[in-house]
Order: C-alpha cells, then sequence, then structure tokens
C-alpha cells in the first residue's frame, strides 16, 4: 500500500486535498478537525515525530493572481469568458511536517486559517514537541493555538505589538524600541 | 609613548597622568561579547595564532566588573539591547568600547525590524571597526589604536574636572 493510500485510510473524511510532489506529500485538513485527524496520523499513520509547526502569509500570493487575472482578460477580452469566482481562499496557513521514524517517511499537513479567526487547535497534547514551534507561529503570524500551556512571544520581546512575517508588516519595522528598564529585565 | 622620566637609584620621578596612563595602557582587559561570525573573528584574534595578548589583553575577563574593554563582536538584536547596556553600566570605570563588524557599527547587513542599527546609540563607542567579518588584524590594529587613545589620555584633569563641576552643580 502507497503512502498515499494509508494516509487516506488514515484520515477518511478529514482529508480535503492531497497532493504528490517530487514524492513529497502534502495533505489539507480543515482547521476544526486538527486533533482527530493528527491523533490518527500519529497512531494509525505513524507518524510519531512532529519536525515543524510553521505559518505562511499569502496575501501577497493571491493579490498577484488577481491582478494578473484581470490583466488576460483585458488583452483577450472577447474569447474569454468570465470565469466564476469562487470565496477568496483564506490568507493564513498553519503548517505542520511530520516523519515517521520507523519507515523515514515525510508527511506536511496544512491547515488553512482565514485572518478573522485566528484560533488554531494545539498540537502539543499529541506531541510535546510543537511547544516552541507553536510559539514561534503566533509570535510571526499571531495564531492562537488554544490548548497551548505557555502561549507566550518565543524571538521578539513581550512588548512587541506585531507579527512580522505578516507580509504587510513593514520590513524594518514600525520603530519598536526596547528600552532599559532595570526594575523588570 | 614619549614616557619621560628622571630616575635615579630607587626612585622615580614622572608625571602621575603618565604613571596611570602607563598601567591602563599596557593592561586594557578584554571582556569578549561575541553574538555573532564576528564573535569568530574575535576568537582568532584573542587565541595563539593572533595573540592579544601580545599587547597587554592578557586576561579575557568573562565578568565585567574585572574587565577594562567591551569588545562587542557581532549583531545587537533589539532584544539583546537591555543586556548589552546593562553589562556595559556593570564595568567598573575606566571602560572602552570596542565595537567589531558593519552590525556592531551600524547594523550592516540587517536592515530589518529585529536589528539594532549600531550600538552607538546604546553605549559610548571608542574605536569602530568595519568589515564583514573584519581580520583578526584588524582586530589588533584596532586595539593598538585605543592604547593610542588611552596614553594621550589625561584622567587626573579629568577627575579634577568632574569635582569642580559637582562643586559648581552644588552651589
Ligand atoms: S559584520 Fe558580518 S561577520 Fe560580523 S556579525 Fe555582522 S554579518 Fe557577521
Amino acid at each position: 500500500m502507497s503512502l498515499m493510500d494509508r494516509i487516506k485510510d488514515c484520515l477518511g473524511t478529514d482529508l480535503i486535498e492531497i497532493s504528490e510532489f517530487r514524492g513529497d506529500v502534502c495533505v489539507e485538513i480543515p482547521k476544526n478537525r486538527v486533533i482527530e485527524a493528527m491523533t490518527s496520523l500519529k497512531e494509525k499513520g505513524g507518524f510519531d515525530f512532529l519536525s515543524d509547526v510553521f505559518g505562511v502569509d499569502n496575501i501577497d500570493l493571491y493579490a498577484a493572481k488577481a491582478k494578473k487575472a484581470k490583466k488576460k482578460k483585458k488583452g483577450e477580452e472577447e474569447e474569454e469568458e468570465p470565469k466564476k469566482q469562487g470565496p477568496p481562499p483564506p490568507r493564513f496557513e498553519v503548517i505542520y511536517l511530520l516523519l515517521s521514524l520507523k519507515t523515514n517517511e515525510r508527511l506536511q499537513v496544512r491547515v488553512r486559517v482565514p485572518e478573522d479567526s485566528m484560533d488554531v487547535p494545539s498540537v502539543t497534547g499529541i506531541w510535546k514537541a510543537a511547544t516552541w514551534p507553536e510559539r514561534e507561529a503566533f509570535d510571526m503570524y499571531g495564531f492562537k493555538f488554544k490548548g497551548h500551556p505557555n502561549l507566550r512571544r518565543l524571538l521578539m520581546w513581550d512588548e512587541f505589538k506585531d507579527h512580522p512575517l505578516r507580509k504587510d508588516y513593514p520590513l524594518e519595522g514600525k520603530g519598536e524600541e526596547r528600552h532599559l528598564n532595570y526594575d523588570t529585565v | 609613548m614619549n614616557f619621560q622620566a628622571i630616575q635615579g637609584e630607587g626612585w622615580l620621578l614622572c608625571k602621575a597622568e603618565q604613571l596611570i596612563n602607563w598601567g591602563r595602557s599596557r593592561s586594557p582587559w578584554p571582556f569578549p561579547y561575541g553574538t555573532a561570525c564576528c564573535g569568530i573573528e574575535l576568537m582568532c584574534a584573542l587565541a595563539s595564532g593572533y595573540d592579544m595578548a601580545r599587547f597587554g589583553a592578557e586576561r579575557v575577563a568573562f565578568t565585567p566588573r574585572q574587565c577594562d574593554v567591551l569588545i562587542e563582536a557581532g549583531t545587537i538584536t533589539k532584544k539583546m539591547v537591555p543586556v548589552l547596556k546593562r553589562i556595559y553600566d556593570q564595568m567598573a570605570e575606566p571602560k572602552w568600547v570596542i565595537a567589531v563588524g558593519a552590525c556592531a557599527c551600524t547594523g550592516g547587513v540587517f536592515r530589518t525590524y529585529s536589528t539594532q542599527q549600531g550600538i552607538g546609540s546604546i553605549i559610548p563607542v571608542d574605536i569602530y571597526i568595519p568589515g564583514c567579518p573584519p581580520r583578526p588584524e584588524g582586530i589588533l590594529y584596532a586595539l593598538l589604536k585605543l592604547i593610542d587613545k588611552i596614553e594621550a589620555d589625561h584622567p587626573l584633569y579629568k577627575k579634577r574636572q568632574q569635582v569642580v563641576e559637582a562643586l559648581e552643580a552644588g552651589k
């Protein structure tokens, strides 16, 4: 049984999309079923090791695509039919990289997260190793991992307001400075 | 150095400032503050190949209380700023600072939200060394320049000046 089939078996109805690119398998699961899907991937699928958790901000990608589509339409107005526009894809994605230590297989699991509800169930209960990567993803993108034991910033200092890896955050920052304060340092 | 003294059997006559500077310039004990890749060059400059100890940087002090020169080698993130400031404040007078590399001088290639754009805005810097990273020779050259600077100093005059200013402020 190939890896694809086994994953399909394992996830059942929780599977939204599965694809393979040069031997790397990538699946998408719905946000509200993260815990169930991950548990079954760990117990039935044998993915016992969590390598990393991180986020993706797709804001520019979708903006660029929309622009391209518009340009195309202007060029060949009559030939092309107006395409059906679905709802805009959610802006953020959380990506989990899993590894099976027994069979040495890897799997990428992605969860789409819309901008207006940044809650994501935490997988710290399944893999203890998720604590720091989840804190980093929270720090950089602002995902609120529900059930995380200690969701504080990991890289930036505690008083920092923004989430710097979001694409609309300016590269040189918004003038945040950190000053010496003998009482709190 | 133009160290001038009259000496005879068992006695030496010279300016007190000269004597103080002589002592200070011959023992600039460094505090190695390596935070990034430049730290590796600093280690190289301190180790036997280049041997900074030849110029008086004999004992590397890993405590800010017992050092004279803070050698800041590497990138300073904004999160690190209070730590650097605190270490500088803990050092006993007299103290000097050498900023090693483009990052410590200006932020270098990291013109981003997380990097301090040069440590000059946090603590007073005596010598800046450009380069990414500077070679160990560069660090040795900076130390020699610092020694020149120390020898040209007027410690007693400064002290007197401080006392006078304090008295005048008291009035
Ligand atoms: S100046 Fe260059 S070598 Fe030195 S810390 Fe910065 S990036 Fe590294």
